[in-house]
């Protein structure tokens, strides 16, 4: 069974690049651009691995973050977070507040795909 | 035996002969010779009437009885004027200064002139007096029987003639005017006489008890052990009372301290006085044991020592020199009597009668000229009447008893009360009126109950039994016993008790009361003294009044004449040749000076703030004469102001870092924002690159289209570096701008042309409103199209509308152009409004750079106008560019 991978980000560049590199690895990818709506989506339909930017419009990365790991059914969900502000405190907010790995961008595929790949097994 | 016909002729000559030296020596100083008058050596011999018929006869009684301890008496004085002069003359400068009429005024003066502290200090004063009065009168009849042999119970009518006599002389030549500062030529010139007189005669019988009767000054002191076993003896806590109280009394005393400040013409004589007056107590006191030495050895056992220096000369038959020995005796209680009357009847009259007076004529209405001098004048001659009155009524019925024998210390113990207050009035500024009220009522009612009543032995107020037992038969109150003190000499016990809840009263009631502005200034006046000029130079009290109200007013007290001569000086010293003085604060101030000098500083001050109002007093300038308490007064307040300032300083610092802090916060903001929007495209470049190297198998259109995105990413990146830098080129040099007058449509129509190039597969379109046409500003172009096209592409980016519409109008009025450009997004929220113009602040909802709006603002600030974000009816943000309007002809 193909593992599903979803992918909260609002840079559509990004987002395509990610969809490239995630699906040409043989996950199967969907992807939400507001925060909000990725939230219900969440809910409804868990994915296995959730890829997460820190800063969206509506819920930002950290209340999805914070609210997945406060909903029982998919509290153990894997989270990858990305953000592109390059603060230490940003990191650390993300590791209390549950988050499974965390990169920032500008990120190496390589490294990202792996952590996907150790995040989904 | 001398007949009483010639004692009382002689005495009757001695009289004439005083009554004639001070006729002459009121001549001379109306006339303004009489150097003498003024002379150093007047002021010590006037000092003598410290010396009173008391001690010309009761020394050697003293001698006879307690030996060496009549000495205390002379020695006190003389420890005061040669270790305490600067306090003497302190407290002559300060007299002068004030034109201090007493020692209650001093006291009154000092204590922000309250006519309260004159009234207690006033009944104080003859109530310890009246009966040291009587004690002369007794001093007068007891020489004069022991001299005619008369009768052993005493002749009053020899007291009653004796009080007459003093009275006469008293009221003509001590009441005769109120100004001059209350100095009394004649009084002084008469009493310098008497104190010639009465140390010859004192000198004349020791020499005698030398040499006539004992053989030699080797007899004397031969028979000196045997003839007075008490030399032997001292009590070392009854010497120190009696050097204290006779060094109280030394100043203390009504008539030491009329002599001593009132009566003092020049500040130098206290000099001359700190050694010569000693000198003369040295010469009264030395032939006091010869004396005491020949009368024990030589006079028959059972007679009264305290007659001595009379009935040693009678006794060997010496009657010119007993005749001598009377006329001193005399010479002692007369002077002692003339003065004492004159300072208790200045201050009756001053303090007792005078604020009544005042009261009562004010009743009446418009008062005459010299209307309040008559009244003060003839109040001053029926007080002294009425002393003198008292003083004999007292003699009449106490005459004899040993009640009046001991009154002389008992005197000084009551006296010695106004030492505390009049100690801390010139050295302690803190000392307040409630203070010194609580110390002197407290110290003089504790004199009353310890040593007063019980010296009448059961017959006034206290029965026999209560003294002895105490009142009720309560022991802790024994009055000579007080709280289980046992065996301790009455005048001890009593100076104790009363010195020390005096000075504790004062001290703890002063600290824990607050003085009245007048009281500050006084207390700064008389603590410095010898550092400030006369109050009056000062301008320390800002009083207004009409200069015909202050003439009335003066010539009520001073009369006429003097109230003329005053004011027309002073309106010398103003430039004026004719009329009245101005009435400045100063001369008002002078006025009140001069008018303290005859009826006291509390009536004074009351009679011309009845004229003036209550006037204010100039604080700097209190300040200025402010003694180190004062000054550290002023210190603690400018500290005080210091941290306040620091305060406010402190306020501003926190206010400042704070606004550094938020700074700093935005500046952490500004970084992780630049950080963010770089990152961003950086990670579609990277991501995209490593794609396009890490996948050799990619068709030629997801490569086309990946190498697009990467190259569209660096243009994002590269137009963000610049914003960044523009907007730090604008913020550090916004004026360089170059600018010329231009037309700002023309700036908009640029804006819009090049926008619209940028929409052509977009769904968003823009709507020309109103447009005014033409507006000159003075501004630069291309700066400003840039604004503009910020203004729209914002618009049209962060528009979530599926179709978004751009509305663009332009107004102008007289001096302002003003152009809007709305939106139909969703608005900017409430908590967004005033962040959006900040650095790299984006509304929380949007995307993209977040330098446009900083920039545009700082372009059009350089331009002399504004953007704003304004309220606007429906949905969408409205942006309003204002621009102030160019006129040609104005200067840029």
């Amino acid at each position: 069974m193909t593992v599903r991978v979803m992918i909260v980000e609002d840079e559509p560049y990004i987002v395509e690049s990610l969809e490239f590199l995630l699906s040409r690895d043989g996950f199967r990818v969907t992807s939400q651009s507001d925060g909000d709506q990725a939230m219900r989506d969440i809910l409804n339909d868990p994915p296995d691995v959730l890829v997460l930017d820190a800063m969206l419009p509506g819920r930002s990365g950290f209340d999805i973050l914070r609210e997945v790991r406060n909903t029982p059914a998919v509290q153990s969900l894997p989270i990858l977070m990305l953000t592109a502000k390059g603060q230490q405190s940003a990191a650390e907010d993300a590791k209390k507040s549950g988050v499974s790995l965390f990169m920032t961008k500008p990120f190496s595929n390589a490294e990202l795909v792996d952590a996907v790949r150790r995040l989904a097994s | 035996m001398i007949s009483a016909n010639l004692i009382v002729f002689i005495s009757l000559f001695y009289v004439a002969l005083l009554f004639g030296v001070a006729w002459y020596g009121d001549r001379q100083a109306k006339q303004g010779g009489g150097a003498w008058l003024r002379s150093p050596i007047t002021y010590t011999l006037s000092l003598s009437v410290y010396c009173t018929g008391w001690t010309f006869y009761g020394a050697v009684g003293s001698a006879v009885r307690n030996g060496l301890e009549f000495a205390t008496i002379y020695l006190g004085p003389t420890l005061v004027f040669i270790g305490w002069w600067w306090f003497i003359r302190k407290v002559v400068r300060i007299g002068r200064n004030h034109r201090i009429t007493s020692i209650a005024d001093m006291l009154s003066s000092r204590f922000g002139k309250s006519n309260t502290v004159a009234v207690v200090a006033t009944i104080a004063a003859v109530i310890a007096a009246t009966p040291y009065i009587a004690l002369q009168l007794q001093s007068v009849t007891l020489s004069f029987e022991a001299i005619v042999g008369g009768s052993e119970r005493l002749d009053t009518t020899v007291a009653f003639w004796a009080a007459t006599g003093m009275a006469a002389f008293t009221i003509l030549f001590g009441t005769r005017s109120l100004d001059e500062n209350e100095r009394h030529y004649g009084v002084v010139a008469a009493i310098a006489a008497e104190a010639v007189i009465k140390l010859i005669a004192l000198i004349a019988v020791g020499l005698f008890a030398i040499y006539g009767i004992s053989g030699g000054l080797q007899d004397v002191v031969d028979n000196a052990a045997r003839a007075l076993p008490s030399l032997q003896e001292i009590s070392p806590p009854r010497w120190v009372t009696l050097l204290f109280l006779a060094g109280a009394a030394i100043i203390c005393l009504p008539r030491q301290f009329h002599v001593t400040v009132v009566e003092n013409s020049s500040e130098r004589h206290v000099a001359t006085a700190s050694w010569l007056f000693p000198c003369y107590l040295f010469l009264t006191s030395i032939f006091v044991l010869p004396i005491a030495i020949a009368g024990t050895s030589t006079m028959p056992a059972g007679s009264n020592p305290d007659l001595f220096v009379l009935t040693l000369p009678l006794s060997n038959d010496n009657d010119a020199l007993a005749i001598f020995a009377f006329i001193g005796g005399f010479s002692s209680a007369t002077s002692m009597v003339i003065v004492s009357t004159i300072a208790l009847s200045t201050m009756v009259s001053n303090h007792i009668v005078a604020p009544l007076s005042m009261w009562f004529l004010s009743q009446q209405g418009t008062g005459r000229s010299g209307d309040v001098l008559r009244v003060l004048l003839n109040t001053r001659r029926i007080s002294i009447g009425l002393i003198l009155t008292l003083g004999f009524v007292y003699f009449r019925f106490t005459g004899g008893s040993d009640a009046l024998a001991s009154i002389g210390l008992i005197a000084f113990c009551g006296v010695a009360q106004f030492l505390p207050s009049l100690v801390a009035g010139v050295t302690w500024q803190g000392a307040t009126r409630s203070g010194a009220l609580a110390g002197l009522i407290g110290g003089f009612l504790v004199w009353c109950y310890t040593l007063l009543l019980p010296s009448f032995e059961g017959t006034l107020i206290m029965s026999a039994d209560a003294v002895a037992h105490g009142p009720f038969g309560i022991e802790m109150l024994k009055p000579q016993g007080l709280f289980g003190a046992q065996d301790i000499d009455p005048l001890v016990h009593a100076t104790v008790w009363s010195i020390g809840l005096n000075t504790v009263l004062l001290i703890l009631v002063s600290l824990a009361t607050r003085q009245s502005i007048l009281e500050r200034l006084q207390s700064a006046l008389f603590v410095n003294a010898f550092r400030s000029e006369p109050a009056y130079a000062m301008g320390l009290v800002q009083r207004s009044a009409a200069s015909e109200d202050l003439f009335i007013l003066a010539q009520r007290i001073l009369g006429a004449g003097t109230a003329k001569t005053m004011f027309d000086s002073a309106a010398r010293e103003q430039g004026k040749l004719t009329g009245l003085p101005d009435a400045t604060p100063n001369f008002i101030s002078r006025l009140e000076q001069e008018l303290a000098g005859s009826v006291g500083a509390a009536s004074a001050h009351a009679m011309v703030n009845q004229t003036s109002g209550g006037g204010t007093i100039s604080l700097d300038a209190l300040m200025e004469i402010a003694d180190e308490a004062a000054r550290l007064m002023a210190t603690t307040k400018a500290l005080e102001l210091k941290s306040q300032e620091a305060e406010r300083t402190a306020a501003q610092l926190r206010a400042a870092n704070q606004r550094l802090r938020l700074l700093d916060s935005q500046k952490d903001e500004f970084l992780s924002q630049v950080s963010h929007e770089l990152r961003t495209p950086m990670a579609s470049i990277r991501s995209f690159a490593e794609i396009l190297e890490s996948t050799p198998e990619l068709d030629d259109a997801s490569r086309g289209r990946f190498a697009g995105i990467i190259q569209s990413e660096s243009v994002r990146l590269t137009r963000l570096l610049n914003d960044i830098l523009d907007l730090k080129f604008l913020e550090d040099d916004a004026q360089r701008i170059p600018s010329h007058a231009i037309d700002a449509e023309r700036s908009v129509d640029k804006a819009l042309e090049v926008t619209e190039g940028t929409l052509a597969d977009s769904p968003a379109r823009i709507v020309q409103g109103r447009r005014c046409g033409q507006a000159q500003v003075y501004a630069n172009s291309d700066r400003l199209a840039q604004v503009f096209i910020n203004l729209l592409s914002n618009a049209i980016q962060h528009n979530a509308s599926d179709t978004p519409v751009i509305t663009v109008e332009t107004r102008k009025d007289t001096n302002t152009y003003f152009v809007e450009i709305s939106d139909n997004g969703s608005g900017v929220s409430a908590t967004d409004r005033d962040r959006i113009f900040e650095k790299m602040v984006r509304g929380e909802k949007s995307r993209g750079v977040g330098l446009g709006l900083p920039i545009s603002r700082q372009i059009v600030r350089s331009f002399g106008g504004d953007i704003e974000l304004i309220d606007r009816d429906g949905p969408g943000a409205t942006f309003r560019v204002t621009l102030p309007l160019h006129t040609p002809d104005e200067a840029p």
